[in-house]
């Protein structure tokens, strides 16, 4: 953290100043480690097993907090029983569909759950648009509150997790015992009523294989704990950059619309009922869903928008399989791709498996890219590894490339989403040089150049751009449209007056209200620009409400009924946050509380509740569809309900815990151009690599190589090796080596250090090579790119790649400039191994991608 | 009232802000992109244009009270502005001067380049450009001071490592600061060049720091001295020596002619 968000780790120190105890877990010991009290070195892709053998530890020795696990967590709901779970299948849960490679079927759900097909149940359209609550009722009715029966999820978890303990912490993570149970006591002497834990990741959870699950299982001890929903608690998401958070939010993903409204897919969605029907809940607070997608649709469409013909919802374009950035890039190499938009990404340099990324450029007719400089993306047809080789030229290469400047943060007014979803402001400081724009302007005057072009056309494919509402005022000579409208419309206002509504509690389903994005509504209450606000911290005051604003509704703690007990009493006066007032009958407390504030904590919702009103008064978790927080997750996931601990594609061991090697749900592509070493202990990649950043440089050095103050303080792509490595492979500080997997190979300078130790699993040491990933061809400083190395390959909720646990090796001297490594199906392993014993991995459709139809997540 | 850093290195993450943002503000060149092989350093040393510095050691041990196994010290360096500068003693042109707020500053209209500061720094802060000849470091932000603005790297810095104010408070909550970490087991922290007593041969620093080390590790003198504290003694032994050969002369002559006469 301290390493790539150094900001924001100005308030671990402060926390540290103040007492807390800084834990680090990480494969190598950066600039984090070096400021904490304990660091942890681990094997790179293992985290799972060590948050589960904590988790068990939590358990077995009754540490938990058992009052908010009771109530406020489903530890007490009582599963089908025909469900099955991977202790008892070696390492598959029950309803695995090996024909199709996908789990399926409810036997993950609760007992008695009533299980409705999509649709099923519209009576008539009316009915259906006054409450449409379909889909599964996911809450439970069977429950034990003492946690005994067999089948509960308390028990379940349990027998889950039951072998993941500090032995087999020691023989998968390296971790010794001692500093397991170390770590173990400080969670939990600084967890219950009185103290609270905090967790903090980022893209070395998420780019994994099941990266999702990691922060799952770190949800599940939080959620033990009792560290949800309070202060000083909850599971921090550092983002891969600025205002990634913004980009999952208002999102810029294939399957998601602003507020985390699915994507329509062809064959599901085909009208605005079917939609509705298919995404709005039974219960919980996605009960308000269609008063989103409708108020969206007015913001988008305005007046067009009518519910005569559905708020125009056919103009959505509608998703008919995977188009994430790495199935986007294949069809791209396969040709079936014409053009490609690449605005502030680098992803010849940051994307992983470089050579396959600049193989999909290369079949485009044309590529835009908006950015600082002239990145290695828009001069890739000039020079690549490729050019090297003699593989490809400048005159061979059809691609029509066209360069916008692009206007920097400080060049434009707009907003930061960062990870405590505080929308920060900032203003325009100076004005773009020359022909520079922001993205608004980009986006704007694309918009207008096309409503021109298709102004007179009779054609009906064209009536979406024809009646796109895209009117925001203009100011200065280049144009500019103003950033604050946009924050109006996304704010939503009332259609008749065009009057900003104060939250998105305002909002209806009736086509009276927009709102660009309903979880950011409030944000321009009042029509002001909330989000400008900047009382700083040092005026000392609560919470910061007034610096920013966080979504939703300002809240900065979110699940925050969690902070009071099941009656609505402060769990104690050290941790007191949001309460019951019995005086006025509301929820009142130092934060905005995240619940109905006139429902009472006594208050239970009866059997025939719907919407809102089937949230009980001590259902702190309101988003979920029971309001419970989930140690078990009936649905949601596509690999599995408990997390569950898979080997990387690549990894130096067979999976010691199940015969299942790697994660059955995964996502692979299986090409040529994308080859993976063999997936136990591949005698040509014997070395553990795991990537980062470096404070010095930003993601793909599109922001920092062309600089000259940082680029002379990381002038050169290294990688970073223990003493007892270098000495194996007669490697020297400061030298060159080169660094090899099945996809690539790329030159690096050597940085040897005690901080890389081999990592000691039980009687085997494992070396692990750290490599930082900012360098391309271009720029003051260049090198080559680690993303060479890294294979297409991902995770089956988010689609992330694996990019921080994979095999390679190391040898000394530079990189044979005309000879690639052998590539080719004589050279591929037996894949086979990758799954043992049960599963298969069957490749669907033409590009050999399996995906499911519809997941959720984000690109960082 | 004399302004300059406390800058307390147990807080420091090595980000290198402080470094990025005072070449950003005085506009000073990069030093050449070269890969050291020395830890994540790679500018080295403080010079005529890099006038803040992050130092990074790599210990094999870890600092008392911590259970990493390890260390890794990072510290900022900067031009101290010593009570008394051995680079404003030195100079013969009288380029540099103390300023209003107690800092040393370095007038490029008039420094001639002679070079003679280098020589004076006890710290080898001061250097030469290889361009102009002329020398130059760090100014405490001369021109943000004017302004009511505090220096570039202090007001970049995320942690509040480096931490601007007036050096009399400054001390006090420096000491304070040490007394927290001897409380929380970090034993070995002290103040660096914080007064006089403890650094005779500076006159104590406007800019001091917090360590945990001996100096050496941060590459700091342990005694640091500027040369011209000993001119008086020098002078009074340049005198006792023109004396003690004057006398010798006078004597040898006077043995002389004895012996001249006794022959």
């Amino acid at each position: 953290m301290a390493e790539a968000h150094p900001v924001g780790f100005q308030w671990v120190m402060e926390a540290k100043r103040r007492g807390a105890t800084i834990i680090h877990v990480d494969p190598r010991f950066s600039r984090t480690s070096a400021v904490s009290n304990i660091f942890v070195p681990i094997r790179a892709g293992t985290d799972i097993v060590f948050l589960g053998a904590l988790i068990s530890y939590v358990i077995e020795n009754e540490k938990y907090f058992k009052e908010y696990v009771v109530s406020y967590t489903n530890a007490s709901a009582i599963l089908r029983e025909d469900y099955q779970d991977a202790e008892d299948l070696d390492g598959l849960f029950s309803g695995w569909a090996s024909e199709n490679g996908q789990y399926e079927g409810p036997t993950w759900h609760y007992e008695d759950v009533e299980l409705h097909e999509h649709g099923a149940h519209r009576t008539s359209e009316s009915d259906a648009e006054r409450s449409a609550l379909f889909g599964p009722r996911v809450k439970a009715h069977a429950t034990d509150r003492t946690l005994q029966h067999p089948r509960c999820v308390f028990q379940v978890l349990k027998r889950h997790f039951a072998r993941y303990t500090p032995q087999m912490v020691e023989e998968v993570c390296g971790v010794s015992p001692d500093q397991f149970y170390k770590i173990a006591e400080h969670l939990c002497r600084n967890s219950g009523r009185e103290w609270t834990t905090a967790f903090c990741y980022s893209v070395g959870w998420t780019q994994h294989s099941a990266g999702p699950q990691f922060i799952r299982a770190a949800g599940i001890l939080q959620l033990l704990m009792g560290n949800m929903g309070r202060p000083g608690g909850g599971i921090l998401a550092l983002r891969g950059h600025a205002t990634i958070q913004g980009s999952t939010d208002i999102p810029t993903l294939f399957n998601l619309l602003p507020g985390y409204l699915p994507m329509p897919k062809a064959r599901a969605d085909k009208s605005l009922i079917e939609y509705l029907h298919n995404y709005t809940a039974w219960s919980g607070w996605w009960t308000e869903f269609p008063k989103y997608m409708v108020s969206l649709l007015k913001a988008w469409f305005g007046d067009a928008a009518r519910r005569e013909n559905d708020f125009c919802f056919d103009y959505l374009p509608k998703i008919t399989g995977d188009h994430s950035h790495m199935t986007t890039v294949v069809n791209m190499a396969d040709g079936d791709v014409e053009g490609y938009l690449v605005m502030g990404q680098n992803p010849v340099v940051g994307s992983p498996n470089a050579g396959l990324q600049r193989k999909g450029l290369r079949n485009l007719k044309w590529l835009v890219v908006r950015d600082f400089y002239l990145i290695e993306t828009a001069e890739f047809w000039k020079d690549s590894p490729e050019h090297e080789r003699g593989e490809v030229s400048a005159e061979t290469i059809g691609t029509e490339v066209f360069f916008f400047p692009a206007a920097t943060h400080v060049e434009k007014d707009g907003s930061f989403t960062q990870t405590q979803r505080v929308v920060q402001w900032h203003h325009e400081a100076i004005t773009p040089p020359g022909d520079a724009r922001s993205e608004l302007h980009f986006a704007y005057h694309l918009g207008k150049r096309l409503k021109e072009l298709y102004a007179s056309s009779t054609d009906p494919k064209d009536r979406p751009i024809q009646d796109l509402a895209w009117d925001y005022s203009l100011h200065s000579k280049r144009q500019e449209p103003s950033a604050e409208a946009v924050i109006a419309e996304i704010n939503g206002y009332t259609v008749a007056d065009r009057k900003p509504v104060n939250g998105f509690v305002d909002l209806k389903h009736d086509g009276s209200t927009a709102c660009g994005c309903w979880i950011y509504s409030g944000i321009y209450a009042g029509g002001v620009n909330r989000a400008a606000n900047k009382k700083p911290a040092t005026d000392h005051y609560l919470y910061g409400h007034d610096w920013g604003f966080a979504w939703p509704s300002n809240r900065r703690i979110l699940y925050n009924r969690a902070a009071a007990d099941p009656q609505g009493r402060p769990w104690s006066d050290r941790k007191k946050l949001v309460w019951w007032d019995e005086a006025s009958q509301k929820w009142t407390g130092y934060d905005e509380p995240d619940f109905m504030k006139p429902v009472p904590p006594s208050y239970r919702a009866p059997e025939d509740a719907e919407g809102i009103e089937t949230i009980s008064g001590d259902d702190p978790f309101l988003l979920q569809p029971d309001g419970k927080g989930w140690l078990f997750a009936p649905t949601g996931l596509q690999d599995g309900p408990l997390p569950t601990h898979y080997e990387p594609f690549e990894s130096p061991i067979a999976n010691p815990l199940y015969g299942q090697q790697c994660n059955p749900g995964r996502l692979e592509y299986d090409r040529s151009d994308n080859q993976l070493a063999r997936p136990i202990s591949d005698p040509r990649f014997p070395y553990v690599i795991t990537t980062y950043r470096l404070t010095e440089h930003h993601t793909s050095g599109a922001m920092s190589r062309w600089l000259s103050w940082l680029a002379e303080l990381q002038p050169s792509m290294f990688c970073e090796i223990s003493p007892e490595l270098a000495r194996e492979k007669g490697l020297q500080n400061g030298d060159w080596a080169v660094v090899s997997t099945a996809r690539a190979e790329i030159e690096t300078r050597i940085l040897v250090t005690d901080r890389m130790q081999p990592v000691k699993m039980g009687r085997r040491r494992v070396h692990q090579i750290g490599m930082p990933y900012h360098w391309g061809n271009r720029g003051l400083v260049t090198g080559d790119s680690t993303n060479e190395l890294i294979a297409f390959g991902a995770d089956p909720n988010a689609s992330i790649q694996e990019s921080k646990a994979l095999m390679g090796d190391i040898r000394a001297g530079r990189r044979d400039r005309h000879k690639g490594i052998a590539k080719g199906r004589e050279n591929a392993p037996e894949n086979e191994l990758r799954d043992l014993p049960i599963a298969r991995h069957r490749p669907a459709g033409r590009h050999n991608v399996r995906a499911p139809f519809s997941k959720q997540g984000d690109q960082t | 009232m004399p302004t300059g850093f406390f800058t307390d290195t147990t807080v420091c993450i090595g980000c290198k802000a402080c470094e990025v943002a005072c070449k950003q503000w005085n506009q000073l060149p990069d030093d050449g992109y070269h890969f050291t092989g020395m830890s994540f350093d790679n500018t080295m040393h403080l010079g005529a244009s890099t006038w803040r510095h992050v130092s990074f050691t790599e210990r094999p041990v870890p600092l008392s009270g911590a259970d990493t196994g390890f260390s890794w010290l990072m510290a900022s360096d900067v031009c101290k502005h010593c009570a008394r500068a051995g680079c404003l003693e030195n100079c013969p042109t009288g380029a540099i001067v103390r300023t209003e707020f107690g800092s040393v500053y370095v007038q490029p209209d008039i420094c001639n380049g002679c070079g003679y500061c280098v020589s004076g720094c006890p710290f080898g802060v001061i250097d030469r450009n290889h361009d102009d000849g002329r020398a130059w470091k760090c100014t405490l932000c001369y021109d943000r001071q004017k302004a009511e603005l505090e220096p570039a790297c202090a007001k970049a810095c995320p942690t509040d490592s480096i931490q601007f104010g007036e050096v009399e408070e400054l001390k006090q909550r420096a000491r304070k600061r040490v007394e927290e970490l001897h409380e929380n087991g970090v034993k070995e922290a002290y103040l660096y060049g914080a007064d006089a007593a403890s650094q005779p041969g500076t006159g104590g620093l406007n800019a001091f720091f917090l360590l945990v080390d001996k100096p050496e590790v941060y590459n700091l003198p342990p005694d640091p001295e500027v040369p011209t504290i000993r001119g008086n003694q020098s002078w009074k032994a340049a005198g006792f020596a023109a004396v003690g050969v004057a006398a010798a002369a006078l004597l040898s002559a006077l043995i002389g002619r004895t012996a001249k006469n006794e022959s």
